[in-house]
Protein backbone atom coordinates (compact mmCIF):
# COMPACT_ATOMS: atom_id res chain seq x y z
CA UNK A 1 0.00 0.00 0.00
CA UNK A 2 1.55 3.64 -0.70
CA UNK A 3 0.38 6.24 1.39
CA UNK A 4 -0.08 9.53 -0.83
CA UNK A 5 -0.74 13.25 1.05
CA UNK A 6 -2.13 15.42 -1.00
CA UNK A 7 -2.41 18.99 -0.48
CA UNK A 8 -6.04 20.86 0.53
CA UNK A 9 -7.34 23.05 -2.26
CA UNK A 10 -7.21 23.21 -5.81
CA UNK A 11 -3.62 21.69 -7.11
CA UNK A 12 -4.28 18.91 -4.94
CA UNK A 13 -7.62 18.25 -6.75
CA UNK A 14 -5.38 18.75 -10.38
CA UNK A 15 -2.75 16.16 -8.61
CA UNK A 16 -5.58 13.49 -7.98
CA UNK A 17 -7.12 13.85 -11.62
CA UNK A 18 -3.29 13.00 -13.03
CA UNK A 19 -2.91 10.44 -10.25
CA UNK A 20 -6.47 9.16 -11.46
CA UNK A 21 -5.32 9.23 -15.26
CA UNK A 22 -2.33 6.99 -14.27
CA UNK A 23 -4.31 4.36 -13.07
CA UNK A 24 -4.48 5.14 -9.26
CA UNK A 25 -8.05 6.19 -9.15
CA UNK A 26 -9.98 6.01 -5.60
CA UNK A 27 -13.49 6.89 -5.82
CA UNK A 28 -14.40 7.06 -2.02
CA UNK A 29 -12.67 9.95 -2.23
CA UNK A 30 -15.56 11.81 -4.16
CA UNK A 31 -17.82 10.90 -2.06
CA UNK A 32 -19.15 14.17 0.28
CA UNK A 33 -18.05 13.21 4.10
CA UNK A 34 -15.96 14.31 6.99
CA UNK A 35 -13.47 11.28 6.06
CA UNK A 36 -9.73 12.27 5.99
CA UNK A 37 -8.38 8.67 4.35
CA UNK A 38 -9.21 7.22 1.19
CA UNK A 39 -8.14 3.75 0.35
CA UNK A 40 -8.58 1.40 -2.84
CA UNK A 41 -6.58 -1.35 -2.15
CA UNK A 42 -7.37 -3.07 -5.19
CA UNK A 43 -4.69 -0.31 -6.53
CA UNK A 44 -2.98 -0.26 -3.39
CA UNK A 45 -2.92 3.29 -2.73
CA UNK A 46 -3.97 5.16 0.50
CA UNK A 47 -5.16 9.09 0.03
CA UNK A 48 -4.95 11.56 2.53
CA UNK A 49 -5.30 15.79 2.11
CA UNK A 50 -3.11 17.62 4.34
CA UNK A 51 -2.44 21.31 4.65
CA UNK A 52 -0.64 22.14 1.34
CA UNK A 53 2.69 23.08 3.83
CA UNK A 54 2.51 20.24 5.94
CA UNK A 55 2.89 17.20 3.04
CA UNK A 56 6.73 17.44 3.22
CA UNK A 57 6.62 16.80 6.85
CA UNK A 58 4.38 13.69 5.87
CA UNK A 59 6.61 12.48 3.60
CA UNK A 60 9.93 13.48 5.45
CA UNK A 61 8.80 11.57 8.14
CA UNK A 62 7.64 8.38 6.66
CA UNK A 63 3.72 8.99 7.25
CA UNK A 64 3.63 9.36 3.68
CA UNK A 65 5.43 7.37 1.27
CA UNK A 66 4.84 10.26 -1.81
CA UNK A 67 3.23 13.42 -1.89
CA UNK A 68 2.53 16.21 -3.75
CA UNK A 69 3.75 19.73 -2.51
CA UNK A 70 4.72 23.00 -4.58
CA UNK A 71 8.75 23.92 -4.78
CA UNK A 72 8.05 26.93 -2.84
CA UNK A 73 7.22 24.78 0.31
CA UNK A 74 10.26 22.60 -0.72
CA UNK A 75 12.37 25.29 -0.76
CA UNK A 76 11.64 26.92 2.20
CA UNK A 77 11.60 23.73 4.59
CA UNK A 78 14.36 22.00 3.06
CA UNK A 79 13.22 18.35 3.68
CA UNK A 80 15.16 15.18 3.40
CA UNK A 81 13.05 14.00 0.97
CA UNK A 82 13.54 12.94 -3.22
CA UNK A 83 12.04 14.80 -5.54
CA UNK A 84 11.33 12.61 -8.16
CA UNK A 85 9.37 14.70 -10.61
CA UNK A 86 8.09 17.97 -12.04
CA UNK A 87 4.14 17.52 -12.26
CA UNK A 88 3.76 21.10 -14.74
CA UNK A 89 0.76 22.18 -12.69
CA UNK A 90 0.24 24.33 -10.19
CA UNK A 91 2.97 26.44 -12.60
CA UNK A 92 3.15 30.32 -11.01
CA UNK A 93 6.62 32.08 -9.63
CA UNK A 94 7.93 33.43 -6.04
CA UNK A 95 9.20 37.22 -6.93
CA UNK A 96 9.77 40.45 -5.16
CA UNK A 97 7.07 43.10 -5.33
CA UNK A 98 6.50 46.35 -4.05
CA UNK A 99 4.55 49.87 -4.29
CA UNK A 100 5.00 50.82 -8.56
CA UNK A 101 6.53 53.83 -7.20
CA UNK A 102 9.36 52.47 -4.61
CA UNK A 103 12.87 52.78 -5.70
CA UNK A 104 15.70 50.49 -3.86
CA UNK A 105 18.36 52.82 -3.60
CA UNK A 106 20.58 50.32 -1.15
CA UNK A 107 21.62 53.17 1.38
CA UNK A 108 19.20 51.72 4.45
CA UNK A 109 18.52 47.93 5.14
CA UNK A 110 15.51 46.72 3.23
CA UNK A 111 12.49 45.47 5.10
CA UNK A 112 10.87 42.91 3.50
CA UNK A 113 7.48 41.16 4.31
CA UNK A 114 6.89 37.69 3.59
CA UNK A 115 5.74 34.43 4.47
CA UNK A 116 8.72 32.77 3.26
CA UNK A 117 11.99 34.13 5.23
CA UNK A 118 14.19 31.20 4.57
CA UNK A 119 14.17 31.56 0.25
CA UNK A 120 13.93 35.52 1.15
CA UNK A 121 16.96 35.14 3.07
CA UNK A 122 18.72 33.30 0.52
CA UNK A 123 17.96 35.36 -2.08
CA UNK A 124 18.87 38.80 -0.57
CA UNK A 125 22.18 36.63 0.85
CA UNK A 126 22.98 36.14 -2.80
CA UNK A 127 22.97 39.94 -3.99
CA UNK A 128 24.30 40.83 -0.34
CA UNK A 129 21.40 43.19 0.59
CA UNK A 130 20.97 43.75 4.00
CA UNK A 131 17.39 42.97 4.44
CA UNK A 132 14.63 42.92 8.17
CA UNK A 133 12.92 39.88 7.15
CA UNK A 134 8.89 40.54 8.94
CA UNK A 135 6.96 36.85 8.86
CA UNK A 136 3.91 37.41 8.07
CA UNK A 137 1.29 33.96 7.70
CA UNK A 138 -1.19 35.99 5.35
CA UNK A 139 -2.50 39.19 3.21
CA UNK A 140 1.23 39.85 2.98
CA UNK A 141 0.15 42.85 0.09
CA UNK A 142 -1.35 44.69 2.99
CA UNK A 143 2.49 45.42 3.86
CA UNK A 144 3.88 47.68 1.93
CA UNK A 145 0.63 49.13 1.44
CA UNK A 146 0.41 50.36 4.95
CA UNK A 147 4.22 50.92 5.27
CA UNK A 148 4.83 47.80 7.78
CA UNK A 149 7.12 46.83 4.41
CA UNK A 150 9.11 48.31 1.96
CA UNK A 151 8.83 44.99 -0.23
CA UNK A 152 7.38 41.42 -0.33
CA UNK A 153 8.18 37.85 -1.30
CA UNK A 154 5.57 35.94 -2.30
CA UNK A 155 4.20 33.92 -4.99
CA UNK A 156 2.92 35.55 -8.45
CA UNK A 157 0.57 33.78 -10.62
CA UNK A 158 -1.48 36.39 -12.43
CA UNK A 159 -0.44 39.44 -11.39
CA UNK A 160 -3.65 40.29 -10.61
CA UNK A 161 -3.79 40.65 -7.08
CA UNK A 162 -0.81 42.76 -7.13
CA UNK A 163 -2.27 45.06 -9.79
CA UNK A 164 -5.34 45.73 -7.83
CA UNK A 165 -3.40 46.79 -5.03
CA UNK A 166 -1.47 49.37 -6.65
CA UNK A 167 1.53 46.81 -6.28
CA UNK A 168 4.28 45.22 -9.23
CA UNK A 169 6.20 42.44 -9.32
CA UNK A 170 9.95 43.36 -9.91
CA UNK A 171 12.51 40.62 -9.87
CA UNK A 172 11.37 36.65 -10.20
CA UNK A 173 13.56 34.95 -7.36
CA UNK A 174 12.09 31.28 -8.95
CA UNK A 175 9.89 29.36 -10.38
CA UNK A 176 7.31 27.34 -9.17
CA UNK A 177 4.98 24.77 -9.76
CA UNK A 178 4.16 21.25 -8.09
CA UNK A 179 6.39 18.18 -7.25
CA UNK A 180 5.99 14.54 -6.77
CA UNK A 181 8.21 13.98 -3.64
CA UNK A 182 9.39 10.80 -2.21
CA UNK A 183 10.09 9.60 1.57
CA UNK A 184 13.84 8.44 0.82
CA UNK A 185 13.42 5.30 3.15
CA UNK A 186 9.56 4.38 1.26
CA UNK A 187 11.56 4.46 -1.96
CA UNK A 188 13.99 2.10 -1.27
CA UNK A 189 11.52 -0.28 0.75
CA UNK A 190 8.36 0.24 -1.76
CA UNK A 191 10.70 0.74 -4.90
CA UNK A 192 9.13 -1.30 -7.52
CA UNK A 193 5.46 0.58 -6.73
CA UNK A 194 7.03 3.93 -6.74
CA UNK A 195 8.90 3.35 -9.24
CA UNK A 196 6.17 2.07 -11.42
CA UNK A 197 3.77 4.98 -10.42
CA UNK A 198 6.17 7.58 -11.19
CA UNK A 199 6.42 6.10 -14.91
CA UNK A 200 2.90 6.03 -14.97
CA UNK A 201 2.41 9.66 -13.69
CA UNK A 202 4.37 10.68 -16.26
CA UNK A 203 3.12 8.95 -19.11
CA UNK A 204 -0.21 10.08 -17.67
CA UNK A 205 1.44 13.71 -18.29
CA UNK A 206 2.95 13.16 -21.53
CA UNK A 207 -1.13 12.00 -22.58
CA UNK A 208 -2.46 15.33 -21.61
CA UNK B 1 25.45 -13.41 34.12
CA UNK B 2 21.77 -15.18 33.20
CA UNK B 3 20.72 -12.68 30.38
CA UNK B 4 17.05 -12.38 28.94
CA UNK B 5 16.93 -10.89 25.68
CA UNK B 6 13.28 -10.36 26.30
CA UNK B 7 13.06 -7.32 28.64
CA UNK B 8 15.70 -5.38 26.94
CA UNK B 9 14.53 -2.51 24.70
CA UNK B 10 15.76 -2.50 21.17
CA UNK B 11 18.76 0.30 21.65
CA UNK B 12 19.53 -2.38 24.37
CA UNK B 13 19.46 -5.31 22.78
CA UNK B 14 21.30 -3.91 19.50
CA UNK B 15 24.26 -2.60 21.75
CA UNK B 16 24.73 -6.07 23.52
CA UNK B 17 24.23 -8.02 19.88
CA UNK B 18 26.73 -5.13 17.95
CA UNK B 19 29.17 -5.64 20.75
CA UNK B 20 28.98 -9.58 20.67
CA UNK B 21 29.51 -9.19 16.67
CA UNK B 22 32.01 -6.76 16.71
CA UNK B 23 34.31 -8.64 19.10
CA UNK B 24 34.58 -11.77 17.01
CA UNK B 25 36.61 -9.94 14.29
CA UNK B 26 38.65 -8.40 16.71
CA UNK B 27 37.54 -4.98 17.34
CA UNK B 28 38.44 -3.87 20.36
CA UNK B 29 36.73 -1.37 22.68
CA UNK B 30 37.56 2.09 22.43
CA UNK B 31 36.54 4.56 25.30
CA UNK B 32 36.20 8.42 24.50
CA UNK B 33 36.39 11.35 26.74
CA UNK B 34 32.51 13.16 26.72
CA UNK B 35 34.16 16.67 26.61
CA UNK B 36 37.11 17.87 23.38
CA UNK B 37 38.26 20.93 23.36
CA UNK B 38 36.25 23.22 20.87
CA UNK B 39 38.64 23.95 18.18
CA UNK B 40 38.74 20.41 17.13
CA UNK B 41 35.01 20.51 15.48
CA UNK B 42 35.55 24.34 14.40
CA UNK B 43 38.60 23.15 12.47
CA UNK B 44 36.31 20.25 10.67
CA UNK B 45 32.60 21.57 11.04
CA UNK B 46 31.68 20.25 7.37
CA UNK B 47 32.49 16.67 9.04
CA UNK B 48 29.72 17.17 11.67
CA UNK B 49 26.55 15.70 10.89
CA UNK B 50 25.15 18.53 12.43
CA UNK B 51 26.94 21.98 12.98
CA UNK B 52 25.48 22.84 16.25
CA UNK B 53 27.73 22.43 18.85
CA UNK B 54 27.32 22.40 22.69
CA UNK B 55 30.40 24.32 23.99
CA UNK B 56 31.18 25.37 27.88
CA UNK B 57 34.63 26.96 29.21
CA UNK B 58 36.32 24.59 31.55
CA UNK B 59 37.84 25.64 34.47
CA UNK B 60 40.98 26.68 33.01
CA UNK B 61 39.35 29.09 30.68
CA UNK B 62 39.34 27.02 27.60
CA UNK B 63 36.56 26.64 25.43
CA UNK B 64 35.06 22.80 25.18
CA UNK B 65 32.33 21.01 23.49
CA UNK B 66 30.42 17.72 25.02
CA UNK B 67 30.80 16.00 21.84
CA UNK B 68 29.25 16.12 18.54
CA UNK B 69 30.98 12.58 16.95
CA UNK B 70 33.16 10.19 17.87
CA UNK B 71 35.03 9.42 14.74
CA UNK B 72 36.89 12.87 15.30
CA UNK B 73 37.91 11.90 18.97
CA UNK B 74 39.21 8.60 17.90
CA UNK B 75 41.13 9.87 14.74
CA UNK B 76 42.74 12.36 16.53
CA UNK B 77 43.62 10.14 18.88
CA UNK B 78 45.27 7.14 16.88
CA UNK B 79 48.47 6.78 15.05
CA UNK B 80 48.02 5.62 11.75
CA UNK B 81 51.04 5.57 10.48
CA UNK B 82 52.39 2.20 11.79
CA UNK B 83 51.94 -1.18 9.96
CA UNK B 84 49.33 -2.29 12.27
CA UNK B 85 45.47 -1.59 11.34
CA UNK B 86 43.47 -1.00 13.86
CA UNK B 87 40.15 -1.69 14.67
CA UNK B 88 38.06 -0.47 17.76
CA UNK B 89 34.61 0.21 18.32
CA UNK B 90 32.33 2.27 20.95
CA UNK B 91 29.18 2.98 22.52
CA UNK B 92 29.43 6.45 23.20
CA UNK B 93 26.76 9.46 23.57
CA UNK B 94 27.11 12.40 21.40
CA UNK B 95 24.97 15.83 21.33
CA UNK B 96 23.56 17.32 18.45
CA UNK B 97 20.67 18.83 17.17
CA UNK B 98 18.37 16.95 14.69
CA UNK B 99 17.17 18.40 11.67
CA UNK B 100 13.85 20.55 11.85
CA UNK B 101 14.72 20.43 15.74
CA UNK B 102 15.90 23.66 17.70
CA UNK B 103 17.16 21.69 20.55
CA UNK B 104 20.17 19.34 21.61
CA UNK B 105 19.19 15.90 21.87
CA UNK B 106 21.55 12.98 23.93
CA UNK B 107 22.09 10.17 21.60
CA UNK B 108 23.32 6.83 22.11
CA UNK B 109 25.90 5.95 19.14
CA UNK B 110 27.75 2.53 18.30
CA UNK B 111 30.06 1.71 15.43
CA UNK B 112 33.84 0.52 14.80
CA UNK B 113 36.65 2.65 13.02
CA UNK B 114 39.41 0.51 11.13
CA UNK B 115 42.29 2.58 10.63
CA UNK B 116 45.75 1.94 8.68
CA UNK B 117 47.39 0.80 6.15
CA UNK B 118 43.89 -0.66 4.04
CA UNK B 119 43.44 -3.92 1.78
CA UNK B 120 40.56 -4.43 0.22
CA UNK B 121 39.84 -6.98 2.71
CA UNK B 122 39.42 -4.14 5.57
CA UNK B 123 36.85 -2.43 2.88
CA UNK B 124 35.20 -5.50 2.53
CA UNK B 125 34.57 -6.96 6.11
CA UNK B 126 33.78 -3.13 7.54
CA UNK B 127 30.79 -3.01 4.87
CA UNK B 128 30.36 -6.80 5.88
CA UNK B 129 29.80 -5.94 9.56
CA UNK B 130 27.62 -2.79 8.54
CA UNK B 131 24.89 -5.51 6.57
CA UNK B 132 25.30 -7.89 9.95
CA UNK B 133 24.85 -4.88 12.12
CA UNK B 134 21.47 -4.33 10.29
CA UNK B 135 20.66 -8.29 9.86
CA UNK B 136 20.89 -8.36 14.03
CA UNK B 137 18.43 -5.28 14.55
CA UNK B 138 15.63 -6.29 12.35
CA UNK B 139 15.59 -8.62 8.98
CA UNK B 140 14.39 -6.08 6.59
CA UNK B 141 16.86 -4.23 6.10
CA UNK B 142 18.97 -2.41 2.95
CA UNK B 143 22.37 -1.35 3.00
CA UNK B 144 22.74 1.39 0.02
CA UNK B 145 26.26 1.80 -1.19
CA UNK B 146 27.71 4.63 -3.27
CA UNK B 147 31.13 5.51 -3.94
CA UNK B 148 32.52 9.42 -4.04
CA UNK B 149 35.21 8.65 -6.47
CA UNK B 150 32.69 7.30 -8.90
CA UNK B 151 30.74 10.75 -9.11
CA UNK B 152 33.70 12.93 -8.90
CA UNK B 153 34.93 11.41 -11.91
CA UNK B 154 31.75 11.53 -13.38
CA UNK B 155 31.16 14.82 -12.56
CA UNK B 156 34.95 15.65 -13.94
CA UNK B 157 34.22 13.99 -17.03
CA UNK B 158 31.23 16.18 -17.54
CA UNK B 159 33.14 19.04 -17.15
CA UNK B 160 31.75 20.21 -13.79
CA UNK B 161 33.86 22.50 -12.17
CA UNK B 162 34.64 22.65 -8.34
CA UNK B 163 32.16 25.93 -7.26
CA UNK B 164 29.14 23.89 -9.37
CA UNK B 165 29.55 20.30 -7.98
CA UNK B 166 28.35 20.96 -4.41
CA UNK B 167 24.93 22.23 -6.11
CA UNK B 168 25.02 19.34 -8.23
CA UNK B 169 25.54 16.81 -5.67
CA UNK B 170 22.60 18.44 -3.82
CA UNK B 171 20.50 18.11 -6.75
CA UNK B 172 21.88 14.09 -6.96
CA UNK B 173 20.58 13.92 -3.70
CA UNK B 174 17.20 14.30 -4.03
CA UNK B 175 17.15 12.75 -7.36
CA UNK B 176 15.76 16.12 -8.95
CA UNK B 177 16.47 15.04 -12.78
CA UNK B 178 14.34 18.38 -13.52
CA UNK B 179 16.77 20.63 -11.72
CA UNK B 180 19.88 18.49 -12.54
CA UNK B 181 18.74 19.09 -16.48
CA UNK B 182 18.51 23.15 -15.55
CA UNK B 183 21.82 22.83 -13.59
CA UNK B 184 23.84 21.88 -15.87
CA UNK B 185 22.15 22.83 -19.33
CA UNK B 186 22.55 26.77 -17.53
CA UNK B 187 25.99 25.82 -17.44
CA UNK B 188 26.39 24.48 -20.88
CA UNK B 189 27.03 20.85 -20.38
CA UNK B 190 26.88 18.58 -23.19
CA UNK B 191 23.29 16.78 -23.25
CA UNK B 192 24.97 13.39 -23.51
CA UNK B 193 26.71 14.31 -20.56
CA UNK B 194 23.67 15.39 -18.75
CA UNK B 195 21.68 12.15 -19.91
CA UNK B 196 24.84 10.40 -17.75
CA UNK B 197 24.34 12.30 -14.29
CA UNK B 198 20.74 11.54 -15.36
CA UNK B 199 21.45 7.92 -15.43
CA UNK B 200 23.46 7.78 -12.36
CA UNK B 201 21.06 9.80 -9.96
CA UNK B 202 18.38 7.13 -11.10
CA UNK B 203 19.69 4.10 -11.16
CA UNK B 204 18.73 2.16 -7.97
CA UNK B 205 19.11 -1.85 -8.05
CA UNK B 206 20.63 -4.34 -6.05
CA UNK B 207 24.39 -4.05 -6.17
CA UNK B 208 24.97 -7.22 -8.69
CA UNK B 209 22.28 -6.02 -10.84
CA UNK B 210 23.34 -2.54 -11.33
CA UNK B 211 26.85 -2.83 -11.76
CA UNK B 212 26.60 -3.99 -15.47
CA UNK B 213 24.20 -1.12 -15.78
CA UNK B 214 26.65 1.07 -14.87
CA UNK B 215 30.08 -0.01 -16.88
CA UNK B 216 29.01 1.27 -20.44
CA UNK B 217 29.42 4.85 -18.18
CA UNK B 218 32.63 4.32 -16.57
CA UNK B 219 35.20 6.96 -18.07
CA UNK B 220 38.29 7.65 -17.05
CA UNK B 221 41.01 6.76 -14.34
CA UNK B 222 38.77 7.66 -10.99
CA UNK B 223 35.94 6.04 -12.65
CA UNK B 224 37.81 3.13 -13.23
CA UNK B 225 39.21 2.31 -10.03
CA UNK B 226 36.20 2.99 -8.65
CA UNK B 227 34.29 0.51 -11.02
CA UNK B 228 36.87 -1.89 -9.98
CA UNK B 229 36.38 -1.98 -6.62
CA UNK B 230 32.58 -1.89 -6.69
CA UNK B 231 33.07 -5.00 -8.81
CA UNK B 232 35.42 -6.41 -5.91
CA UNK B 233 33.32 -5.46 -2.92
CA UNK B 234 30.12 -7.34 -4.96
CA UNK B 235 32.10 -10.57 -5.17
CA UNK B 236 33.40 -10.19 -1.38
CA UNK B 237 29.99 -9.97 -0.38
CA UNK B 238 29.01 -12.28 -2.29
CA UNK B 239 31.48 -14.73 -0.65
CA UNK B 240 30.47 -13.30 2.67
CA UNK B 241 26.80 -15.08 1.30
CA UNK B 242 24.34 -11.83 1.94
CA UNK B 243 24.74 -9.60 -1.09
CA UNK B 244 20.91 -9.66 -2.08
CA UNK B 245 20.00 -6.62 0.27
CA UNK B 246 23.01 -4.14 -0.42
CA UNK B 247 22.19 -1.43 -3.30
CA UNK B 248 23.68 0.67 -5.12
CA UNK B 249 22.52 4.80 -4.96
CA UNK B 250 24.66 7.21 -6.01
CA UNK B 251 22.59 9.69 -4.87
CA UNK B 252 23.76 8.92 -1.48
CA UNK B 253 26.91 11.90 -0.87
CA UNK B 254 29.08 13.01 1.16
CA UNK B 255 31.43 16.14 1.85
CA UNK B 256 34.49 15.25 -0.54
CA UNK B 257 36.54 17.29 1.24
CA UNK B 258 36.52 14.09 3.81
CA UNK B 259 34.88 11.38 2.10
CA UNK B 260 37.03 10.31 -1.36
CA UNK B 261 35.83 6.62 -1.51
CA UNK B 262 33.26 4.35 -0.89
CA UNK B 263 29.93 5.54 1.55
CA UNK B 264 27.34 3.40 2.86
CA UNK B 265 23.90 4.06 4.77
CA UNK B 266 21.83 1.42 6.25
CA UNK B 267 17.90 1.39 6.26
CA UNK B 268 14.96 -0.67 8.45
CA UNK B 269 11.84 -0.93 7.09
CA UNK B 270 9.58 0.94 9.46
CA UNK B 271 11.89 3.46 10.47
CA UNK B 272 11.50 6.77 8.17
CA UNK B 273 15.56 7.86 8.24
CA UNK B 274 19.16 5.69 7.65
CA UNK B 275 19.92 3.90 10.95
CA UNK B 276 23.21 3.20 9.69
CA UNK B 277 26.10 5.62 8.19
CA UNK B 278 29.69 5.08 7.56
CA UNK B 279 32.43 5.74 4.81
CA UNK B 280 35.85 5.65 3.98
CA UNK B 281 37.17 8.66 5.03
CA UNK B 282 41.01 8.88 4.08
CA UNK B 283 40.83 12.61 3.41
CA UNK B 284 40.19 13.42 6.96
CA UNK B 285 42.92 11.89 8.03
CA UNK B 286 45.33 13.07 5.62
CA UNK B 287 43.93 16.60 6.83
CA UNK B 288 45.35 15.76 10.21
CA UNK B 289 48.70 15.27 8.85
CA UNK B 290 48.41 10.87 8.75
CA UNK B 291 49.42 8.99 5.91
CA UNK B 292 46.84 6.42 6.50
CA UNK B 293 43.86 5.33 5.29
CA UNK B 294 40.44 4.93 7.47
CA UNK B 295 36.78 3.56 7.07
CA UNK B 296 33.90 3.10 9.75
CA UNK B 297 30.45 3.46 10.50
CA UNK B 298 27.96 4.70 13.32
CA UNK B 299 24.68 3.36 13.97
CA UNK B 300 22.40 5.36 15.25
CA UNK B 301 20.40 3.58 18.42
CA UNK B 302 18.16 6.28 19.22
CA UNK B 303 16.17 5.68 15.82
CA UNK B 304 15.42 1.84 16.70
CA UNK B 305 12.89 3.52 19.25
CA UNK B 306 10.74 3.72 16.21
CA UNK B 307 11.24 -0.30 14.94
CA UNK B 308 8.10 -2.30 15.79
CA UNK B 309 8.25 -4.21 19.32
CA UNK B 310 7.20 -7.51 21.38
CA UNK B 311 5.87 -4.44 24.09
CA UNK B 312 4.45 -6.08 26.85
CA UNK B 313 1.21 -4.32 26.94
CA UNK B 314 0.66 -5.23 30.93
CA UNK B 315 2.58 -3.69 33.32
CA UNK B 316 2.59 -6.83 35.31
CA UNK B 317 1.22 -10.52 35.25
CA UNK B 318 -0.12 -10.29 38.59
CA UNK B 319 -1.60 -7.55 40.72
CA UNK B 320 -1.27 -7.90 44.54
CA UNK B 321 -3.39 -6.11 46.82
CA UNK B 322 -3.57 -7.18 50.73
CA UNK B 323 -6.20 -6.20 52.93
CA UNK B 324 -5.14 -4.12 56.31
CA UNK B 325 -3.37 -6.50 58.68
CA UNK B 326 -2.04 -9.17 56.27
CA UNK B 327 1.06 -10.24 57.54
CA UNK B 328 4.19 -9.80 55.34
CA UNK B 329 5.83 -12.93 55.97
CA UNK B 330 2.38 -13.63 53.92
CA UNK B 331 2.62 -11.34 51.29
CA UNK B 332 6.40 -12.14 50.64
CA UNK B 333 5.03 -15.94 50.37
CA UNK B 334 3.09 -15.17 47.93
CA UNK B 335 4.83 -13.13 45.45
CA UNK B 336 7.70 -15.41 45.67
CA UNK B 337 5.51 -18.17 44.82
CA UNK B 338 3.87 -16.67 41.97
CA UNK B 339 7.70 -15.83 41.09
CA UNK B 340 8.51 -18.69 40.83
CA UNK B 341 6.00 -19.49 38.20
CA UNK B 342 7.28 -17.17 36.09
CA UNK B 343 5.09 -14.69 36.85
CA UNK B 344 5.97 -10.58 37.83
CA UNK B 345 4.23 -9.45 40.43
CA UNK B 346 3.20 -5.88 41.28
CA UNK B 347 2.23 -5.37 45.07
CA UNK B 348 0.12 -2.38 46.04
CA UNK B 349 -2.27 -1.68 48.65
CA UNK B 350 -4.96 -1.40 46.83
CA UNK B 351 -6.68 -1.78 43.49
CA UNK B 352 -5.61 1.03 41.07
CA UNK B 353 -6.65 2.07 37.18
CA UNK B 354 -3.20 3.22 36.58
CA UNK B 355 -1.71 -0.55 36.34
CA UNK B 356 -2.15 -2.52 33.94
CA UNK B 357 -2.62 -6.29 34.80
CA UNK B 358 -3.29 -9.76 33.20
CA UNK B 359 -4.91 -11.33 36.89
CA UNK B 360 -5.57 -9.42 40.40
CA UNK B 361 -5.20 -11.49 43.52
CA UNK B 362 -6.30 -9.88 46.79
CA UNK B 363 -4.70 -11.05 50.27
CA UNK B 364 -7.34 -11.12 52.99
CA UNK B 365 -6.44 -11.57 56.96
CA UNK B 366 -9.00 -14.32 56.99
CA UNK B 367 -7.64 -16.56 54.57
CA UNK B 368 -3.81 -15.62 55.11
CA UNK B 369 -4.11 -16.38 59.24
CA UNK B 370 -6.46 -20.05 57.70
CA UNK B 371 -3.52 -20.63 56.02
CA UNK B 372 -0.97 -19.99 58.52
CA UNK B 373 -3.02 -22.44 61.07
Amino acid sequence: MINIALPKGRLGEKAYRIFEQAGYECPSIHEENRKLIFENPEKGVRYFWVKPSDVVIYVERGAADIGIAGKDIILEYEPDIYELADLGIGKCRMAVACKKEFCDTRDRTLRVATKFPHIARGYYNRISREIDIIKLNGSIELAPILGLSDVIVDIVETGKTLLENDLEPRETIVDISARLVANKVSYKFKNKEISAMCQALRAAQANK
Amino acid sequence: MNFSEGILKNDEYAIYKLRELYRQYGYSHYKVSKFEEYDLYARNKNFLVSENILTFTDTNGKLMALKPDVTLSIVKNVNGNDDAVRKLYYNETVYRTAAGSDGFREIMQTGLECIGTLGLYDVCEVIMLAQKSLSLIAEDYILDLSHMGFLTGLLEQAGICNEDTEGLLHCMANKNKAEILTYCTSRGIAADEIEKICLVTDLYAPLQEALPRIRPLVCGEKMEKAYEQLCSIQSMMQTYGNDTRIYLDFSMTQDMRYYNDIIFRGFLNGIPESVLSGGRYDSLLQRMGKQAGAIGFAVYLDRLEFLPTMRDTFDCDVLLTYEDGVRTEAIVQTVESFQRDGRRVLVQPGQTDMIRYREHVHLSTQETEGQNQ
